[in-house]
C-alpha cells in the first residue's frame, strides 16, 4: 500500500513548510509555507482515508480546502494593508504591538 | 504505481524546496503551483480522484491567482524587474519538474491502469451522503468561516482604497 510513503512524504512537507515559516522574515513567503503545512495536513487526511478505505479522509480534505480559502483571502488582505502602511513585507519591522 | 507515486513524492519535495529557499516570489509561485499539481497526482494514486480534481482547480487555481494579484499589486512593476521574472532560466526548473508529471499522466492514460476506477463511482455518493448526512455540522461551519472571510476581504481591500484615495 502506498499510505505509508504518503504518510512519510505528509511529515517531510509539513517539516519543509515549519522550517520556512520559521526561517523566512517576508511575509508573503510565511503565507506560502502555511499553505504548504495545510497540503501536508490535507495529504496526510487522504492517506488515512486511503488507507482505511473510508470517505472520511475526503471530506476533511474539502474542509481543509475551505479553511485554506478563507484564510487566503483575510490573510493577504492584511499583507496589502501592511505593505501599504509599512512600505515593507519584512516581519520583523511590524513590532508596533511589542509582542 | 509506486514508481510513479515515488517520482511524483520527489517532484514535489524538490518543488517544496524551490519554494522556501527562493527569493523572487513569482518563481517561488510557480514552483508552488508545479507542487499543488504533483500532490494531486499522488492524490489520484491514492484513490481520492474528487480531491485531486479539487486540489488543482481550488488550490493551483484559484489560491494561487490570488497570490499572483497580490503580488503584482505590491509593488510598481519595472520593466527590469518583469524582464527577470520573465527570463527563460526562471521557467526551466518549473517546466522539467512539469514535463515529468506531464510523462507520468501521459503513462497512466496510455497504460490504461487504474485500479482505482473501479470503485469511483460509489465513492462519489459515499462522499455526497456522507457530507451532507453525519458532517452536516461541518458544512455549516465552513458556510460560516466562508461568510466572515469574504467580509473580512471585502473590508480590509477596501479600506486600503479609500486611504489611498486621501493620501
Amino acid at each position: 500500500m502506498l499510505s505509508t510513503p504518503a504518510l512519510v512524504l505528509a511529515i517531510i512537507l509539513f517539516g519543509l513548510g515549519l522550517i520556512g515559516l520559521l526561517s523566512r522574515r517576508n511575509i508573503l513567503y510565511m503565507l506560502l509555507s502555511l499553505e504548504i503545512m495545510l497540503n501536508a495536513a490535507a495529504l496526510a487526511f487522504i492517506a488515512g482515508g486511503a488507507r482505511w478505505g473510508q470517505v472520511d479522509g475526503e471530506i476533511m480534505f474539502l474542509f481543509i480546502l475551505t479553511l485554506a480559502a478563507a484564510e487566503v483571502s483575510v490573510a493577504l488582505g492584511i499583507v496589502l494593508q501592511l505593505s501599504y502602511r509599512f512600505r515593507t513585507l519584512d516581519a520583523d519591522a511590524f513590532c508596533e504591538m511589542r509582542g | 504505481m509506486e514508481v510513479l507515486f515515488y517520482i511524483a513524492a520527489a517532484v514535489t519535495v524538490l518543488a517544496t524546496l524551490r519554494v522556501i529557499t527562493h527569493v523572487h516570489a513569482v518563481h517561488a509561485l510557480l514552483y508552488l503551483v508545479v507542487a499543488l499539481i504533483a500532490l494531486s497526482l499522488i492524490f489520484y494514486l491514492l484513490g481520492a480522484q474528487f480531491a485531486a480534481a479539487l486540489e488543482i482547480i481550488i488550490y493551483g487555481g484559484a489560491i494561487m491567482v490570488l497570490f499572483i494579484f497580490v503580488v503584482m499589486l505590491l509593488g510598481p512593476l519595472a520593466v527590469e524587474q518583469e524582464r527577470t521574472w520573465l527570463s527563460p532560466s526562471a521557467w526551466v526548473g518549473p517546466s522539467i519538474l512539469a514535463l515529468v508529471l506531464l510523462g507520468e499522466v501521459g503513462y497512466l492514460i496510455a497504460s490504461g491502469d487504474h485500479p482505482t476506477m473501479a470503485v469511483t463511482e460509489p465513492r462519489q455518493k459515499a462522499i455526497s451522503i456522507a457530507l451532507y448526512g453525519p458532517y452536516i455540522i461541518g458544512v455549516e461551519l465552513a458556510s460560516m468561516l466562508l461568510l466572515p472571510g469574504l467580509i473580512g476581504a471585502y473590508h480590509l481591500g477596501r479600506r486600503l482604497s479609500s486611504e489611498a484615495r486621501s493620501c
